[in-house]
């Protein structure tokens, strides 16, 4: 159990798509001021579990409620405190940057706009593009752009999915220490998506290792590696990912 | 009623306010959009206009139409920009592949229809405003000259390209951007049944029964009734009304049913090009 007061608890989660079972009767809790890492190989049901964390997608069964908010009834009330980052959902394209942050700014209710702006325009250094096109934007100026929306409302609650995906090492690198640093100063929750190992072992206090939609194992990195017998976070998720159903596990495909 | 139960239903103005800036932003952000919205009202207007001009050349009995042509024109243009102003603004949020971050915001569903209302509103007047202005000088036609009754008609107009475009936004949420050619002609299926350039008299009878059920055949006789006779027929503006309450909550039931359907079926995360 990650440290402090869930701030999510989601109990026998599961998502049936047709006869695919994205997610299979998850549990977990994501604590107060923690950092926890949902991992997976593609297709293990990272993205579905947190479309349904955020009321995007609905579950076939199961309950999640986030901040004590039951969220399949009464998602808007829990949506004002957390926000949200994905590589994978754009922003408009031909509006500039600041009028794609004064549109979420309005959404999320914010008084004094220009304020909230502009700090997040100097602490994730958006200054010298902010009156540009999104579409004018390379990767690591459009994830930090993605990022200063997902900060617009301070949420208590951040989901990130692949929050450094497709980044040079340097701009992931300032990213994790930017989402390390918010985390600390805010005390808030980030429950973030990765398949990069280094990165959850740097940020992560609590792992959940999903595989076929199903939660196979969940603990703090050093704690799975010692129980993997592995050295790194990474041997882990290949040895979890390379299990069959009945857990033996698998030879590399090559 | 519980309160967590009555917060699906809160409205605030300001995520209303918030998402018509989106659509206003990108509108004014570029000329050739702005452009286009006044381009083709104004060209069916001058085309129109030209073909009543020479009615009224021809026969004593069709100068009488002549204005009721271009009164048709104008009041046709506000229904179908009406209904394409909602649908196009929707489809720039499945272009952009932008609903997944709008519907993770406190925004409600009803709070989106209401924003692309309003924008559908500001597209008809940016897009039919100057073809209304240009009959003025160039036909001496002024749509003005319809006094009150214009009102009426406006909303009613208003109100079934909403209804349109609900029911066009509900299936572009089921089948993508795949089906973006229906936001284009879904309204002109109902265009011969809607007695805006004839009467509903010159359809076979079995028609007639579908003309009536559908808030345009009112609209546009009521129209004929104001140009030619002279007359508000007051029972024309409420069979519209009540039949644009009923279409529009069909609509916003089906756009409803639709959007619960996307989020039981994930596909507010995939829809987009």
């Amino acid at each position: 159990m990650p440290q402090g007061n869930p701030i999510i608890s989601v109990s026998g989660l599961s998502k049936k798509f047709g006869t695919v079972h994205a997610v299979d009767d998850i549990n977990f809790t994501v604590g107060a001021g923690s950092i926890t890492g949902l991992l997976g190989a593609n297709g293990a049901g990272k993205t579905t579990t947190i479309a349904m964390l955020l009321g995007l997608v609905i579950p076939t069964s199961g309950k999640i409620e986030i901040f004590g908010i039951d969220m399949l009834k009464n998602r808007h009330a829990a949506l004002a405190r957390m926000n949200f980052s994905s590589p994978y959902i754009d922003l408009p394209q031909r509006l500039t940057v600041t009028q794609n942050l004064t549109v979420y700014a309005k959404l999320y209710g914010l008084s004094n706009i220009p304020a909230r702006l502009g700090l997040l325009a100097e602490e994730l250094q958006l200054s010298n593009f902010i009156n540009r096109p999104y579409r004018t934007l390379s990767s690591g100026q459009k994830t930090r752009v993605m990022l200063a929306k997902a900060l617009l409302n301070e949420p208590e609650l951040l989901l990130l999915d692949e929050p450094t995906a497709s980044l040079d090492p340097d701009t992931a690198d300032w990213i994790r220490q930017y989402l390390a640093d918010y985390q600390r100063r805010t005390n808030a929750a980030i429950l973030l998506a990765s398949h990069n190992m280094l990165e959850v072992e740097r940020l992560c206090d609590h792992v959940l290792m999903l595989r076929d939609g199903k939660i196979i194992t969940q603990g703090t990195p050093a704690k799975l590696i010692e129980a993997y017998g592995s050295k790194t976070l990474e041997e882990v998720f290949l040895s979890v990912a390379r299990q069959d159903q009945n857990g033996a596990v698998a030879g590399p495909v090559i | 009623m519980k309160k967590t139960q009555l917060r699906k239903f809160e409205f605030s103005l300001g995520r209303v306010y918030g998402l018509v800036l989106r659509y206003w932003y990108l509108l004014k952000g570029s000329i050739p959009r702005l452009l286009e919205l006044a381009y083709w009202p104004s060209i069916q207007l001058v085309l129109w206009g030209f073909i009543s001009q020479f009615f009224l050349t021809q026969s004593s009995a069709l100068a009488g139409a002549a204005g009721v042509l271009i009164g048709a024109v104008l009041l046709w243009d506000i229904l179908f920009r009406g209904q394409l102003g909602f649908s196009i603004s929707f489809l720039e949020e499945l272009w952009s592949r932008n609903l997944g971050h709008l519907f993770v915001t406190p925004l409600r569903a009803h709070e989106f229809i209401a924003a692309l209302m309003t924008i559908s509103l500001i597209r008809v007047l940016i897009g039919v405003g100057p073809a209304i202005l240009i009959a003025i000088p160039l036909y001496h036609f002024s749509i003005f000259d319809l006094g009150l009754p214009l009102i009426a008609f406006f909303v009613n107009l208003m109100m079934f390209g909403w209804a349109i475009g609900l029911m066009v936004t509900a299936l572009l949420l089921r089948v993508g951007v795949g089906g973006e050619s229906i936001a284009w002609a879904m309204i002109f299926l109902i265009a011969p049944v809607s007695a805006i350039y004839y009467p509903v008299a010159i359809l076979p009878d079995w028609l007639q029964i579908v003309a009536w059920a559908l808030p345009p055949a009112h609209i546009f006789e009521g129209m004929r009734a104001v140009l030619i006779e002279g007359t508000f027929d007051f029972g024309f503006w409420l069979n519209a009304l009540g039949l644009n309450m009923l279409y529009l909550t069909i609509g916003g039931a089906t756009f409803l049913y639709n959007f619960r359907a996307a989020r039981r079926d994930g596909r507010l995360l995939q829809i987009g090009e």
